[in-house]
C-alpha cells in the first residue's frame, strides 16, 4: 500500500467525524496561533521601545554625576553634586576632546507647579537652547529657551504638553500666562511638541527653564545632574566615552577609574539594556505559548487515543484482512500529523489576524517573522508525530481477534 | 472426488484459555483435514469450541498446542506480520456482523483487501467490479455501506473475501443477522462460488444453514462428536453436474 493512498485513507476517516477532528485541532489552532501572536506582539514591542530610545537623540551620551557612598551604601546615580558647569565647559572648549559636537549641561529637579486652582508635581528641567537639538525637542508654539534667558536668568518657561494639560486644561493657550514653580513667578514662552513615553520617562510632562535659573533661583545648587554630549557621529561614540571620561578623572583628580564620581552611559547601553528587558518579555510570552501547544498536543494524543479505542473493530477487521502492523501505525501517524498540520495553518493564520487587531488597536507596529511561521509548521508537524506516535502504536499492537470482538 | 489436496491439516490442536484461576479448555485434541473444493459446516452449540477453532483456522489466534498446516504451510510460531499476510492472501472471511467500513462505498470495501496485498490500483477497481457483479451488487458500486441492506452487505463481504482468490473462504455465522429469504440468496452464492472451485468452511448453529454444506462436523465441548457428508447436497450438487 502506498503512502498516498495511506493519507487518502486517513483524509477519509477524519472527514467522516468531522466535529471531533475540529475539536482535536481547536488545541493546536489555538497553541500555534498564540505563539504567531505573542511573538509578534513581543516583537512589536520591541521595536516600540527601540524607536522611542531613539527619538530621545542620535549619538547621544549622558554623563551623569556619580552615586553618593555612605559607608557601604551606595546611593542611587546622581545623587551626588560631583558634575559642575565647569566639567560641561571643559568639554566642549578642551582641545584633548574631539569627537564631541554639542554639550549640553542639565539640572533636574521636581517642584510643585501653581497656576490659579490647579497644581501640579513635575520634573523642572534647567538647559540651554542647544538642548533642543541634542534631544530632538521642537517647540509647537512659541519659542524655546533662548541664551539670553540663560544669561540673563529670566524666570520665563517651555512647557511639555502634559503639564498644559495638567496646569490649564485642554485646549487653552498657556502662552505668556504666568505659572508659580515653588515660590517664583514664571512667564510661559513656548510649548513643545508631544514626544509620547509614560511614567517618569514621559517627555512631555516636563517644564524647561533656563539653566541658571533652575541652578539659582529655583534650587539654590552650582551642580549639575547630568551632562548630554552629542558625539559628531555613530563611529565616534567610543572614542568620545574615552575623552570623556579621561578629561573628567583628571579634572576631578581622580587617578583610579574605577573609583570615578561620575559615569557615562550611551544610547548604545540603553538601547542593550531595553533590549534585554524585551527580549526577557518575548521569551516569557513565548514559555506561556508553548505551554498551550503542549496542551495542544496532549489533546490530540486525547483525541487519537478515543478514536483507537471507538476503532478498535475496524482496526480488528483491518488486521483480518492483512494489513500490516507498520501500515497501520503509518494510518494513525498520518492522521494526527494532518490534524496538528492543519491545526498548525489555521493557528498561523489566526495568529497573524490577532496580531493584526492588536496592532491596529494600539496603533503599534504589525511585525510577523518568517522564522516564527517557519517553526510553528515544524512545531505543529512534530507535535503530531510525537502525540501520535503513542495511539498509533497502541492501534497496531492490537490483536484482531480482540478487536473483531470488541462491541 | 477429482480432487484429494488436503488445504486444512488440523492435528491434535487444543486451545486452553487461562483466567486467573481457572483453565477453559476450549479445543480438546481436534484432528481433521479438509481437502480442496469442499464445503464444509461446522456446527455445535454455543461453547463447542467452534468459534475457537474459526479463530484458529482464520490464523487470527494460534493454538496452544498440536499443528495447523494451510494450503501446504505450517501456520504456527509466525510473527503477527507473517500472520496478516496469510490472512490477506490465503483467507477470506465472511463475518456474522459484516464487517465492513463503515461509510465507505462497496466497491473500496472490496478493494482494501487487495490494497494491502499489493495489486495494482487498475486492476483492483477492475477485480472489484468483477465480483460485486458476481455477487450481484453491480448496481450498487457506489452505495455506502450504510446505504444497503443486511443482505447486500453480507454479500458485499463475500466479494471481498473472495477478491484474492483465497485458498479457503472461512464464514463465521453468515446468515446469523440477515432474514431468511436475503439468507437463502446468501447460501446461493455461497454454493456457486463453491463450484466455482473455492473451499468453504462454514460456521453456525442452524441447521437449515448447515443444510447447504456438502459435510457437516459438528462439535461439543471442544471435541470433534461427528463428521458427515451431506448426501442430500452432494445428489443435489451431481445433479446439476
Amino acid at each position: 500500500m502506498e503512502i498516498s493512498e495511506i493519507i487518502l485513507e486517513s483524509i477519509s476517516s477524519l472527514t467522516l467525524n468531522k466535529l471531533r477532528t475540529s475539536l482535536a485541532m481547536l488545541g493546536i489552532v489555538i497553541g500555534i496561533g498564540s505563539v504567531i501572536a505573542l511573538v509578534s506582539l513581543g516583537q512589536a514591542s520591541q521595536q516600540s521601545v527601540q524607536s522611542t530610545i531613539q527619538s530621545l537623540g542620535s549619538n547621544l551620551l549622558t554623563i551623569s554625576s556619580g552615586s553618593q557612598r555612605n559607608g557601604t551604601v551606595r546611593g542611587a546615580a546622581g545623587s551626588q553634586a560631583t558634575l559642575s558647569n565647569a566639567d560641561a565647559t571643559a568639554i566642549a572648549t578642551s582641545p584633548k576632546i574631539t569627537t564631541v559636537k554639542n554639550v549640553s549641561p542639565e539640572y533636574s529637579g521636581r517642584s510643585q507647579v501653581i497656576t490659579g486652582s490647579n497644581n501640579t508635581n513635575t520634573t523642572i528641567l534647567g538647559v540651554v537652547p542647544i538642548y533642543a537639538g541634542v534631544h530632538s525637542v521642537s517647540v509647537s508654539s512659541g519659542s524655546f529657551i533662548t541664551e539670553r534667558d540663560v544669561n540673563s536668568m529670566t524666570k520665563v518657561a517651555v512647557l511639555g504638553p502634559t503639564v498644559v494639560t495638567d496646569l490649564f486644561g485642554e485646549g487653552v493657550d498657556p502662552l505668556g500666562q504666568k505659572i508659580r514653580i515653588g515660590s517664583q513667578y514664571f512667564t510661559v514662552i513656548g510649548v513643545t511638541t508631544a514626544k509620547g513615553g509614560s511614567g517618569p520617562s514621559n517627555q512631555d510632562d516636563r517644564i524647561y527653564v533656563p539653566l541658571t535659573t533652575a541652578q539659582k533661583q529655583l534650587f539654590g545648587v552650582k551642580n549639575l545632574t547630568s551632562i548630554a554630549v552629542e558625539a559628531i557621529d555613530a563611529t565616534a561614540m567610543t572614542t568620545a566615552v574615552d575623552e570623556i571620561g579621561y578629561l573628567l578623572l583628571d579634572m576631578h583628580k581622580i587617578t583610579d577609574p574605577t573609583k570615578a564620581d561620575f559615569s557615562i552611559m550611551s544610547q548604545a547601553d540603553m538601547l542593550s539594556t531595553a533590549s534585554q528587558v524585551t527580549g526577557t518579555f518575548t521569551t516569557l510570552l513565548s514559555g506561556v505559548a508553548a505551554i498551550s501547544l503542549l496542551v495542544g498536543g496532549i489533546g490530540i494524543m486525547n483525541i487519537m487515543l478515543v478514536t483507537v479505542t471507538e476503532r478498535t473493530r475496524e482496526i480488528g477487521l483491518r488486521k483480518a484482512l492483512g494489513a500490516k502492523k507498520k501500515i497501520i501505525i503509518t494510518q494513525f501517524l498520518v492522521e494526527s500529523v494532518i490534524l496538528t498540520f492543519t491545526g498548525g495553518i489555521l493557528g498561523i493564520l489566526l495568529g497573524i489576524l490577532l496580531a493584526f487587531i492588536y496592532a491596529r488597536l494600539t496603533s503599534g507596529a504589525f511585525v510577523i517573522s518568517a522564522a516564527s511561521i517557519f517553526l510553528a509548521f515544524v512545531v505543529s508537524t512534530v507535535i503530531g508525530v510525537v502525540f501520535g506516535w503513542y495511539p498509533a502504536q497502541r492501534a497496531a499492537s492490537l490483536q484482531p481477534i480482540e478487536a473483531l470482538r470488541y462491541e | 472426488m477429482p480432487n484429494e489436496y488436503p488445504i486444512i491439516t488440523a492435528s491434535h490442536l487444543s486451545k486452553i484459555y487461562k483466567t486467573e484461576a481457572i483453565e477453559t479448555m476450549a479445543l480438546d485434541d481436534v484432528s481433521f483435514k479438509i481437502n480442496k473444493g469442499e464445503f464444509v459446516a461446522i456446527m455445535g452449540p454455543s461453547g463447542s469450541g467452534k468459534s475457537t477453532l474459526m479463530h484458529i483456522l482464520g490464523a487470527l489466534d494460534q493454538p496452544t498446542s498440536g499443528e495447523y498446516i494451510l494450503d501446504g504451510k505450517n501456520v504456527e510460531s509466525l510473527s503477527d506480520d507473517d500472520l496478516a499476510d496469510i490472512r490477506n492472501k490465503k483467507i477470506g472471511f465472511v463475518f456474522q456482523a459484516f464487517n465492513l467500513l463503515p461509510r465507505t462505498t462497496t466497491l473500496r470495501n472490496v478493494m482494501l483487501p487487495m490494497a494491502y496485498a499489493g495489486v495494482p490500483k487498475e486492476q483492483r477497481e477492475e477485480l472489484a467490479i468483477k465480483y460485486l457483479t458476481m455477487v450481484g451488487l453491480g448496481d450498487r458500486l457506489h452505495h455506502t455501506t450504510n446505504q444497503i441492506s443486511g443482505g447486500q452487505q453480507q454479500r458485499v463481504a463475500i466479494a471481498r473475501a473472495i477478491s484474492l482468490d483465497p485458498a479457503i473462504i472461512l464464514a463465521d455465522e453468515p446468515t446469523g443477522n440477515i432474514a431468511s429469504v436475503q439468507a437463502e440468496e446468501i447460501m446461493e452464492i455461497f454454493k456457486k462460488i463453491n463450484e466455482k472451485g473455492h473451499t468453504i468452511v462454514m460456521i453456525t448453529h442452524e441447521p437449515d444453514i448447515a443444510e447447504h454444506a456438502k459435510r457437516v462436523i459438528t462439535m461439543r465441548d471442544g471435541k470433534i462428536v461427528g463428521d458427515i457428508k451431506n448426501t442430500k447436497r452432494i445428489t443435489y450438487f451431481h445433479s446439476h453436474k
